[in-house]
């Protein structure tokens, strides 16, 4: 659906305000029920038993004693699923081993009991007999061909012969020549960059309540991004028809991507199959770190010629980046991601996808892009300083802009790149003077976003009000901004449309809550719900006044006839003909059913001002400024939430978070004491500036937000950080001792 | 093990329960009492989603036992509002967008209230390290800083 031809002089009443959230008092009165705030009858608890190796075979799994312990309901392991469709497999492996734990933490038995005390005891009942493996946890070192492999079989064969069995795949992206390119060049830079894993950090532990009867019927509450996803994938695992699986999102206390797949969802609702019970299952903060899906840790070469007048000739990156334990790392997105903001001749990336012993990486905000950013805009960075240009004018003049062909692949139409860096280089900000012992750092970043399969229904009730039934969990104020558009599309006022997240029995397959597709895709099938109810609106006022339907508008919350021509009769407002809708063939509703293609890609510049502290190496955020396009900007005040959230995400990945593996494989730091993100007093505030430049895919030209805010924060952040160090700095995070040993390094000390 | 019993004062109610002698307060809420505004960040007091007050002191109530409320007055956030009066944080909250996902909110509603309790004045570096032990994944904190210091400027105003 396009934008809206009106566009240029349509006059919004509620789209770009800031009306309370409808979901707002539940949340500040403690009334919200997240995923663990589920209670049924006769509920049991839930335990997981996870491998405290790295890398063993499961020689034997001898549960009889757990089962024999008074108050022990159902023990489940990996036998008691039966054979699975290939296209969950690796999921159900990663939510119940089979014959190897491939990670710290991999999921071996669980239990369920009548009390969280009995569940914990009958866990260490449970004897596994494990022959401990080689292990390995590094990227490099997964690649070396003497790593220990972790499947036979899976290399595929875009892969040359010879390369180590946990090389999973290649990718390409690009066009051009890029030795040619760089043949232009008045100097190359090329360099390699490391980033650790990090998590999404989520506040709220992944929870659900899962029921099961003997006739194959099943309910599921959960806390996901995703409930249509939660049932498919549950159904398939556990032999279910999808029609039978009823899945119920409870709110969501965060996921950032982590949430975009299952853990312990078909193992709960195997042990109430087993049991025959309502089990809770709900995991700590260290099962959390250990066993979900943090990001890949990655190991980048980047090569890019530049002129002296700044013109970027050519741009090389190989991206390698470990997914954990099976297939499906991030890096084609990193891959194809990595030069998107540029207009360039000679471009080329390549991505690795490497398994390691890791948990399986799960999505985390923009999932791919910042790891590459932070690698091409160092590089951008480094050449720009050295013929001293200025970092802003350079991605101006390299930038791409509507008609660019993307280095991967398509050809954008209108874009808001530039628009960005022009706010940036206007911005209080960039011209502010900077105190001693700072250093400012300048970024872009991208996001494609997403669309995808969407169902929304819109119901007219008799008094009039309207109720927006849709299939995405509400994770920062989705509700609001369906409601807002509804209201603007009916022009009725916002508190007449309240919106409910319907469970997976209610509407057709929605797609799961990522790709910032929430405020594109629904609210674009929102905005198409409520035409289509509107039509019907000014078909029963047709009706009515016996005139044709055709002849009939709607404007301003009401069918009025729509000229002098169609008969002079008052307006019929949307409240009366909700009340005679009965009399006039029956309840009135719009619905839409979409896989929505159109959603605009999404730029965004990020400057930041860093102190550097020279004794300890310790970097501290000084001041903030993020420039995103927002398309349009529907809730304005959620939009620059996404804007902070995002650039506090990307500063605690710059700068803190790590996964930290031993050398026997084992995570070291599974709490949130150290595994540290950021907290308000690391902090200053987050200036934000939304640019507006239409998605021609969308009929108010709304873009995703979500996720291109935390693109460039690696990056501009290692940029500020660089400068005020006086040194290149190439492997995140850059934690204090890091710092101090490059500093220490540069000066001999 | 055999259960305690617990005589305590819960948001002005007085409450009995029986818990295990090794049971938390927060456990105590949640499971017993169905107070689950009180919410599980990580269990280990690193996250402050549980934050309640005891006899006017925060703690984190994943840290304390049920058995340790004996005798002593809790807050949680069920009780913050008045009726159907939200207490000014609350509002400020929801009108400044202090809040994307909503799970850490109970937890930094009651902290900056006791924080306004005691200084109703507040700079922005007090409210900084105040709330330096309430982790907030989604808003950068920018919002929620800004809605604690309004709040305060209209308390100061109205008073």
């Amino acid at each position: 659906m396009a934008l809206d031809d009106t566009k240029k002089t349509r006059d919004f009443k509620v789209i770009g305000t800031r009306p309370d959230r409808p979901d707002g008092i539940d949340k500040v009165t403690g009334r919200a029920r997240f995923g663990a705030d589920m209670v049924l009858p006769g509920m049991l608890t839930g335990r997981i038993l996870r491998s405290p190796h790295a890398h063993a075979r499961i020689r034997s799994i001898d549960t009889s004693k757990a089962e024999g312990l008074p108050g022990v309901k159902a023990v489940v392991t990996r036998a008691d699923f039966g054979e699975v469709p290939e296209d969950v497999a690796d999921t159900l492996e990663n939510c119940m081993a089979g014959d190897t734990a491939f990670y710290d933490g991999h999921a071996v038995a669980a239990v369920a009991a009548n009390s969280a005390a009995v569940a914990r005891k009958a866990l260490r009942l449970i004897e596994v007999d494990y022959e401990v493996l080689p292990h390995v946890t590094d990227v490099d070192a997964a690649m070396a061909p003497d790593a220990p492999v972790l499947h036979a079989g899976r290399q595929q064969e875009t892969v040359p012969a010879g390369m180590s069995g946990n090389v999973i795949a290649r990718s390409q992206f690009g066009h051009g020549d890029v030795e040619a390119g760089l043949k232009q060049a008045d100097r190359i830079v090329e360099r390699t960059f490391r980033t650790a894993a990090t998590h999404q950090g989520y506040i709220e532990p992944h929870a659900c309540v899962a029921t099961m009867s003997t006739d194959g019927q099943g309910d599921l509450w959960v806390c996901t991004q995703g409930h249509y996803m939660a049932r498919n994938t549950c159904a398939a695992i556990l032999g279910l028809e999808q029609g039978q699986l009823r899945v119920t999102a409870s709110e969501i206390g965060g996921g950032f991507g982590g949430k975009t797949t299952v853990f312990l969802e078909p193992v709960a609702l195997m042990l109430a199959r087993k049991s025959g019970r309502p089990v809770k299952m709900v995991m700590s903060r260290s099962e959390v770190l250990r066993a979900s899906g943090p990001t890949s840790s990655t190991s980048i070469d980047v090569k890019i010629g530049m002129r002296k007048d700044g013109r970027i000739t050519a741009g090389f990156a190989e991206l390698r980046y470990q997914g954990g334990a099976w297939p499906g790392s991030p890096v084609d997105m990193g891959a194809m991601s990595a030069f998107a903001p540029y207009d360039l001749e000679n471009v080329k990336t390549i991505g690795w996808d490497v398994v390691a012993n890791r948990p399986k990486a799960a999505a985390y905000r923009a999932p791919g892009a910042p790891m590459a950013a932070f690698a091409v805009e160092s590089a951008i960075d480094e050449l720009a300083k050295g013929f001293g240009l200025d970092p802003l004018e350079v991605r101006l003049m390299n930038g791409a802009d509507e008609g660019t062909r993307a280095s991967y692949g398509p050809t954008y139409p209108a874009i808001g790149l530039k628009a960005t860096l022009e706010a940036a280089k206007a911005h209080p900000h960039w011209s502010a003077p900077l105190a001693e012992g700072q250093g400012r750092g300048v970024a872009c970043g991208f996001w494609f976003n997403f669309g995808g399969d969407t169902c929304v229904s819109l119901n007219i009730t008799p008094d009039g009000t309207v109720t927006v039934s849709e299939g995405n969990p509400d994770i920062g104020g989705s509700r609001a901004s369906m409601t807002m558009m509804a209201a603007e599309e009916l022009g009725i006022p916002y508190d007449q449309v309240r919106t409910i997240i319907a469970d997976t029995g209610s509407l057709g397959q929605n797609e799961v809550t990522d790709g910032s597709r929430v405020t594109f895709a629904v609210g674009l099938a929102t905005i198409e719900a409520a035409r289509a109810a509107k039509r019907e609106m000014c078909r029963r006022a047709a009706m009515v006044w016996g005139i044709d339907e055709d002849a009939v508008d709607w404007e301003d919350g009401a069918a009025r006839p729509a000229g002098p021509n169609a008969g002079k009769f008052p307006p019929m407002t949307l409240k009366e003909i909700a009340a005679i809708a009965s009399n006039t063939g029956g309840p009135i509703a719009g619905h839409h059913e979409v896989n929505a293609e159109g959603a605009g890609v999404s730029f965004a510049t990020h400057i930041v001002d860093v102190d550097l502290d020279r004794d300890t190496g310790s970097a501290r955020i000084a001041r903030y400024t993020v420039l995103q396009d927002a398309g349009k900007a529907v809730h304005p005040s959620y939009v620059e939430g996404q804007f902070q959230g995002g650039a506090v995400q990307g500063i605690g990945w710059a700068l803190n978070e790590e996964y930290v593996y031993g050398e026997d494989g084992i995570l070291q730091n599974p709490g949130f004491l150290d595994y540290r993100i950021p907290v308000a007093s690391d902090l200053p505030m987050i200036d934000t500036v939304i640019l507006e430049i239409p998605n021609p895919g969308h009929p108010y030209g709304v873009r995703g937000v979500g996720e291109t805010s935390i693109v460039p924060p690696l990056a501009a952040i290692a940029n500020a950080v660089s400068a005020a160090a006086g040194v290149r700095l190439v492997d995140l995070p850059l934690s204090p001792p890091k710092v101090l040993a490059a500093l220490q390094d540069k000066t001999g000390a | 093990m055999s259960q305690i019993h617990v005589t305590t004062q819960i948001n002005g109610d007085a409450t009995e329960f029986l818990c295990e002698p090794d049971e938390t307060l927060m456990d105590v809420l949640r499971d017993r009492l169905g107070l689950t505004g009180t919410k599980e960040g990580c269990g280990t007091g690193d996250c402050g989603a549980c934050t309640v007050a005891v006899d006017g002191r925060l703690v984190c109530s994943c840290l304390m036992l049920g058995a340790e409320a004996e005798g002593r007055d809790v807050a949680t956030i069920e009780g913050m509002a008045t009726g159907d009066q939200l207490h000014p944080l609350q509002q400020k909250f929801i009108e400044m967008a202090a809040l994307q996902c909503g799970i850490c909110t109970p937890g930094i509603l009651v902290a900056a209230q006791s924080l306004l309790e005691r200084n109703p004045d507040p700079s922005e570096e007090e409210v900084r390290y105040w709330l330096a032990g309430n982790l907030c994944r989604c808003t950068g904190y920018d919002k929620i800083i800004r809605a604690v210091m309004e709040t305060a400027a209209d308390m100061r105003r109205a008073s």
